[in-house]
């Protein structure tokens, strides 16, 4: 078999065990739902106004104002749980060594799990914007959804491979839950400041403009990658080290 | 028998967390082979196992398996090997017939051979669809066994396989290994059931402190 189907024999086989289990749709929605809306609690939503590029005044809420930042977040807190989840599985009844054993090329183990990483997590943001919608006024202008949208599919490539990378690594370690989040959060921050900054421009939160958005767009790509491709040559040694 | 043996240790040292697993084990096991390794629990057979499989470095010593060397062939060793731990190495979510596609679809066996494997364990039919989280530890071992033979392992690396099995899945086993060995594999397989497994067996021996001492029986 070619390394391509191998990676999708790898990503079919994730997402079936995550269909079947459920815990996407039972827990981890809910999770990412629960979170916005915790910050809404926690923020304060009177208005809050400024002075764009232009000489523009806009006014806006405070939660319309973060909106992306907090999307970001609820993608990254959620992006944890779906890690540990697809390790878990591997790892829960000798599945990993099992891949190992059988000679399955590591390469194609990252890339089929890290696309159906991306999968899951791409459809947790549509629902994280549609809430952030519903839940804090903000407005999706027509002219910026390719914006969003490119920077949805950068962003999600970007977070499932480093994921999948910090994920492999950790699934051999004890107390590899806690240990995930400090390995994955430090190294996804210019995820989370280069989409934050684009789908900000994509909203016009603030008066940004929307050509502003496009380099973070191109850091994004950049990032994915890099990790796209690093990530493939590291998977190997890094199981064999960690299981 | 072939002259160039399936397995072959020498002086092999492994070591796990810092602490020797193996102390320097020598073993011979020549194709078509069903060899049994008895010894008490910690005396290194699962290591023996696992470093036959490519698991477990070798870190001092040197040791073959089918020709290639554990020491820098280990990515071409581990397909032709077949290694059944304590743990099965399924999917619980997914079905009995999905694990044992799964696995059979990544060395390239057929949908034919796929079935075949599933019907030589007796996991096909109403079980076929049964996810595995649902089957009894006997059923979950047949499922583990039908992904073995679906994989077309040249090596058979076992261990306790009958450990929750019922009389006539043991009986089963045996069969599938004889099967497996008349078509050309080879086993080796750690058990604590020495009846059982040492009726199956053309050869026992014993481990003793991470060391091979070999056995007439």
């Amino acid at each position: 078999m070619s390394r391509f189907q191998v990676a999708r024999l790898v990503a079919v086989k994730d997402l079936r065990v995550e269909r079947r289990s459920k815990v996407v749709t039972n827990q981890i929605l809910p999770f990412a739902g629960a979170t916005m809306v915790m910050f809404a609690f926690a923020l304060d939503s009177k208005g809050v106004s400024g002075v764009d590029e232009d000489g523009q005044r806009w006014t806006t809420d405070v939660l319309a104002l973060v909106a992306p930042g907090l999307v970001w977040l609820a993608t990254l807190f959620s992006l944890l749980i779906l890690v540990g989840r697809a390790f878990a599985v591997e790892s829960e009844d000798g599945a990993l060594d099992a891949l190992r054993v059988a000679g399955v090329d590591p390469a194609a183990i990252f890339w089929g799990k890290s696309a159906a990483l991306a999968v899951q997590l791409f459809l947790l943001e549509l629902v994280l914007v549609v809430a952030a919608v519903l839940l804090y006024n903000v407005d999706v202008p027509l002219g910026g959804v390719a914006l969003l949208g490119v920077t949805l599919v950068a962003a999600t490539f970007g977070l499932a491979f480093v994921g999948t990378l910090y994920g492999g690594l950790a699934a051999g370690f004890t107390g590899r839950e806690s240990l995930l989040p400090l390995l994955v959060l430090p190294v996804v921050a210019p995820v989370l400041i280069g989409a934050t900054r684009a789908v900000e421009s994509a909203l016009g939160t603030g008066g940004v403009a929307l050509a502003e958005g496009w380099p973070w767009v191109g850091l994004l790509a950049v990032f994915a990658i890099a990790f796209g491709v690093g990530g493939a040559l590291a998977f190997g040694p890094l199981i064999e080290e960690a299981t | 028998m072939s002259e160039q043996p399936v397995i072959d240790l020498r002086e092999a040292v492994a070591v796990l967390g810092g602490f020797p697993v193996l102390a320097g084990a020598t073993l011979a096991v020549q194709l078509g082979e069903i060899v049994l390794l008895r010894g008490p629990n910690g005396a290194g057979k699962t290591s023996l196992l696992r470093l036959c499989a490519g698991l477990l470095p070798l870190a001092r010593g040197s040791g073959q398996v089918l020709g290639l060397d554990l020491d820098g062939e280990i990515e071409l060793i581990r397909p032709r090997v077949g290694l059944l731990g304590h743990r099965n190495g399924l999917y619980a979510d997914l079905t009995v017939a999905e694990n044992v596609r799964f696995w059979g679809t990544t060395v390239g066996a057929s949908a034919d051979e796929i079935d075949a494997a599933m019907d030589r364990l007796g996991v096909s039919g109403r079980l076929a669809d049964v996810p595995v989280r649902r089957l009894s530890a006997g059923q979950k071992r047949r499922t583990a066994l039908a992904c073995l033979v679906a994989r077309r392992a040249e090596l058979w690396l076992l261990d306790e396989p009958h450990a929750g099995l019922d009389a006539a899945g043991r009986d089963e086993l045996d069969g599938v290994l004889h099967q497996a060995v008349a078509s050309g594999a080879t086993v080796m397989l750690a058990s604590h059931e020495l009846e059982r497994a040492g009726a199956l067996a053309h050869r026992t021996v014993d481990i003793v402190n991470g060391t091979v001492v070999e056995d007439a029986a």
